[in-house]
């Protein structure tokens, strides 16, 4: 299979203007007559729904969730990247694109991501238009701060809750096409599975999870924007219900699954504190601007933190990286942080934390401009741990937070499947094997307000439009192989809830295909999981039918594609002889622990093809070109 | 810690309920209440008995899905707080908790704790946005807003549409959550060229939607886990009053 990404010709900073002139367009009164899916309604989602229907073009749009509200984008806390420059500090597209493929270690295609740099900018100005109340100055302009893995303060808040803002935009957005009846919104309905018609993606199959009916619904292209798979960990910063399946059964249908193994451990989450949690809590990396990273110098040093001498502490980050600092990027301030605890620096009753200390700070502009700016962080962080940041430091530690992998997309964001779009965490393009802090949020509305809704015209042009056959074989037979797996998985009446199977995966994939991976426990992470897939296949139990809500019967569809996931993230891992990014793989390391790229053999994009489930996949490589950046070993000292 | 659970069990819309007792023993208190229910749920599966369902998802205060009455106060005895923020630290060995689902006329129970609160949606849909279509807008800074302003629009617009001012009003009400997105757009130029039709349409659909009115207990705003404050059911009021005079 040969991939095509479709990047246009011309100079970088030219190719998307271009591209935008070539592209076929699709007429404003023929719009009406096609039907767009989408899957998913959270920042790429809803932004896409919402552009797409102010077009003129029908939307159905699908969640889980009883509300587009909902989606987990909302929990994105510290802000999202621009290159407005309005600080004056030295900013420009050109060093928003150089930051992110630099922080994406060079495993990402230049013309995606200077599309992502280029679109920044009118990203600030639709959601100031649309009244989000972004942090301001007293002048009345809006304020900027800093984030990991940049020199330039370019990240715009609204307080901690710049996901919420920026989703309840987009779902304002939303909801006034859903109110002129453009889009039609499916609430607490799953996607079960995508439905292919000679070679093209002309619908999918749903099931209604507040009374289990399975539902077809056709259309002429079907637009994926279902978020990351990090809970294949068990414990994340993801919600509850965040999961891979959507992008895994389509996958299973064809389309190709990019850089599995990538996935991003956020240094500054509150530590697992008892075998009955149910996820990790993020804490911001915006904290990262003003509070100091430590550790006792002195192994297993036991005393609270505040009677640690100033001469006592070792301020790793600091220390290591002069001129970044406590802003490093995320891969390499969770990698540090383990280390320091397997050394035995680690803090707390567990020993797997670190300090992010704010008595400077607090010092220096007092508490209330600290409240100011962190208040909700710190309130959140007590009512978990039950200490005051205010007068202890935090005890912080990575956790997983994000999957830079995802399904493979072409410059125009299509699958390999014709028809078959994905945005936002559920592609793989733009973040490479590291995604720098507050560029989440940039690219799901990149993608759903100003890229789809341009290219997306160029498939349809080339369709008649109104495609609505929902009796063709192929959704019979789909919707029946949808059927039988729901009932094979009721009738196994076992002993094993599918959260205690989660969990024995969840630890598998930690220990083996975590922050730092080898050769060893990749092999053995693909023996143990296809075990404990037998395991879920003979021994879950699943109470109650299929034709009620039911709860479990959620969970064990999603486990179940985790289970596949998971091995082939292993393979992926293994196949990766480099370590770049947030893939690190002990062989290949620098003297100094930092992560060793090896250029010369590992410049590509890993694009997976499902071959059965008795077959094992088959890897394609996307050759990534580099003319505007020169590659280099990535120093943040 | 030990504790019993008296939980309302309701199996859908169409069914009658009624509160089934649990016992639940070595609770520890890191645990948060939902691990606490999740425990719950685990041993309930081994033993082939559903699950209590309850919404949830994000556990981390924000999304806004979860929300259960517990011990006749909405999300739990803390102030500030939603229901998945809570930890059993604030519960005692041997306590009894009563957990309920929001009781609104607006909100249907769909399953045991869980309800339907799309009705909160088509308040929004009538209403709670600013018209501008994607592309075309001015230069984010072409657009000042004072601090001051913008502050108070972000009091209002943080609130999460979880539904307990209008589960914790006698009136079932959902005035705190029209008003804060109401206000939250009168304080902002974008948002002020519309405010008077907003206002007026966001009312309407709450009333047809059968949210109750407003009679000035504060309970909104006292069990409020964002603690958005009742002074913008005052800003919509004003707002109403000039549409409908206008």
């Amino acid at each position: 299979m040969k991939l095509d990404a479709k990047i246009p010709e011309g100079l970088l900073a030219e190719k998307w203007t271009n591209h935008k002139f070539k592209v076929n367009l699709v007429n404003p009164s023929n719009k009406r007559k096609y039907k767009i899916l989408i899957v998913g309604t959270g920042l790429a989602g809803a932004s896409a729904a919402a552009a797409l229907a102010e077009l003129g073009y029908n939307v159905e749009a699908f969640s889980y969730h009883e509300s587009p509200r909902r989606a987990h984008s909302i929990a994105a806390q510290g802000g999202i990247n621009a290159a407005k420059n309005y600080p004056g500090d030295g900013d420009s597209i050109f060093r928003l694109f150089y930051d992110t493929i630099k922080g994406g270690d060079y495993r990402s295609r230049e013309a995606n991501v200077y599309r992502l740099a280029e679109v920044s900018n009118n990203i600030i100005d639709q959601c100031v238009a649309q009244g989000i109340p972004f942090a301001r100055e007293y002048g009345g302009l809006l304020s900027n701060r800093s984030f990991g893995g940049a020199q330039v303060s370019r990240t715009f808040y609204a307080r901690g809750q710049t996901g919420q803002q920026l989703l309840l935009g987009a779902y304002s957005a939303l909801v006034r096409q859903m109110n002129t009846g453009k889009v039609n919104f499916h609430a607490r309905t799953e996607l079960q599975d995508i439905v292919v018609i000679d070679g093209q993606a002309k619908g999918i199959i749903t099931r209604n999870l507040i009374t289990g009916k399975l539902e077809s619904h056709a259309g002429d292209a079907v637009v994926m924007a279902t978020g990351g798979y990090g809970n294949v960990f068990f414990l994340s910063t993801n919600a509850m219900a965040s999961n891979g399946s959507a992008a895994w059964r389509a996958h299973k249908k064809g389309a190709l699954f990019a850089n599995p193994c990538f996935t991003q451990i956020h240094p500054t989450c509150i530590p697992v504190a008892s075998g009955s949690q149910s996820k990790l809590t993020l804490m911001s990396e915006s904290l990262r601007n003003d509070g100091r990273i430590w550790v006792p110098k002195k192994k297993g040093d036991d005393r609270a933190p505040g009677n640690i001498p100033e001469d006592e502490r070792d301020y790793y980050l600091e220390r290591l990286y002069p001129s970044f600092g406590n802003l490093v990027p995320r891969d390499v301030a969770s990698r540090r942080a383990k280390e320091m605890c397997d050394m035995g620096h680690g803090v707390g009753a567990t020993k797997l934390a670190v300090y992010l200390d704010f008595e400077d700070v607090i010092g220096r502009n007092g508490k209330n401009w600290v409240a100011d700016k962190y208040g909700n962080l710190f309130d959140m962080y007590e009512e978990i741990t039950g200490e005051n940041p205010y007068k202890t430091p935090m005890r912080i530690y990575p956790a997983v937070h994000y999957t830079m992998g995802g399904l493979w997309v072409d410059y125009n964001l299509m699958s390999s499947i014709p028809g078959l779009y994905v945005m936002g965490e559920a592609n793989f393009s733009d973040h490479g094997a590291n995604r720098l802090g507050a560029s989440a949020l940039m690219q799901g509305l990149a993608d759903g307000y100003f890229v789809i809704p341009y290219t997306i015209a160029d498939y349809l042009s080339g369709n008649a439009g109104g495609f609505s056959d929902t009796t063709t074989s192929e959704f019979i037979e789909t919707e029946k192989g949808i059927q039988d797996h729901i009932q094979r998985m009721l009738s196994i009446k076992g002993s094993q809830t599918v959260d205690e199977i989660h969990k024995k995966l969840g630890l598998v994939m930690w220990e083996n295909v975590g922050m730092a991976r080898n050769r060893e426990g990749l092999k053995k992470a693909i023996i143990e999981i296809p075990k404990l897939r037998k395991e879920f296949w003979e021994d879950v139990n699943i109470p109650g039918s299929s034709d009620s809500m039911n709860t479990e019967l959620e969970k064990a569809g999603r486990l179940a594609d985790f289970l596949e996931m998971g091995e082939l993230m292993a393979r992926d891992a293994l196949e990766r002889e480099e370590s770049c990014g947030g893939h690190f793989r002990e062989e290949y390391q620098t003297e100094e622990n930092e992560a060793k790229r090896d250029d010369k053999n590992f410049t590509f994009v890993s694009a997976w093809e499902y071959k059965g489930a008795e077959n094992e996949p088959v890897v394609h490589k996307e050759d990534l070109v580099f003319e505007n950046v020169k590659l280099t070993t990535r120093s943040y000292k | 810690m030990n504790v019993t659970l008296k939980v309302w069990r309701q199996n859908n819309s169409q069914s009658k309920g009624s509160f089934s007792i649990y016992n639940v023993s070595d609770v520890s208190e890191e645990m948060s209440f939902f691990e606490m229910l999740d425990m719950l749920n685990e041993s309930l599966v081994r033993k082939s008995e559903e699950p209590i369902a309850f919404d949830h998802d994000c556990r981390e205060g924000i999304c806004g899905t979860c929300g259960v009455f517990i011990n006749g106060r909405a999300h739990g005895p803390i102030s500030g707080i939603t229901t998945c923020q809570l930890h059993m630290r604030r519960f005692n060995d041997g306590d009894t908790i009563i957990i309920e689902p929001w009781r609104a006329k607006a909100f249907p129970v769909i399953k045991d704790l869980i309800v339907d609160r799309t009705s909160l949606d088509r308040v929004m849909m009538s209403g709670g946005y600013v018209s501008v279509n994607t592309g075309g807008t001015p230069d984010a800074n072409a657009i000042p807003v004072s601090k001051v302003n913008a502050d108070e629009a972000m009091d209002a617009a943080s609130c999460i549409g979880c539904g307990a001012c209008v589960a914790t009003c006698k009136n079932s009400s959902a005035m705190l959550f029209v008003s804060a997105k109401v206000s939250q757009y009168a304080l902002l130029p974008q948002g002020m060229i519309e405010k008077k039709i907003r206002a007026q349409n966001m009312v309407d659909t709450m009333d047809k939607e059968g949210f109750g009115n407003c009679s000035n207990t504060y309970a909104c705003e006292a069990e409020c886990p964002k603690e958005i404050s009742v002074s913008h059911i005052a800003r919509m009021n004003r707002e109403f009053f000039k549409a409908s005079i206008s």
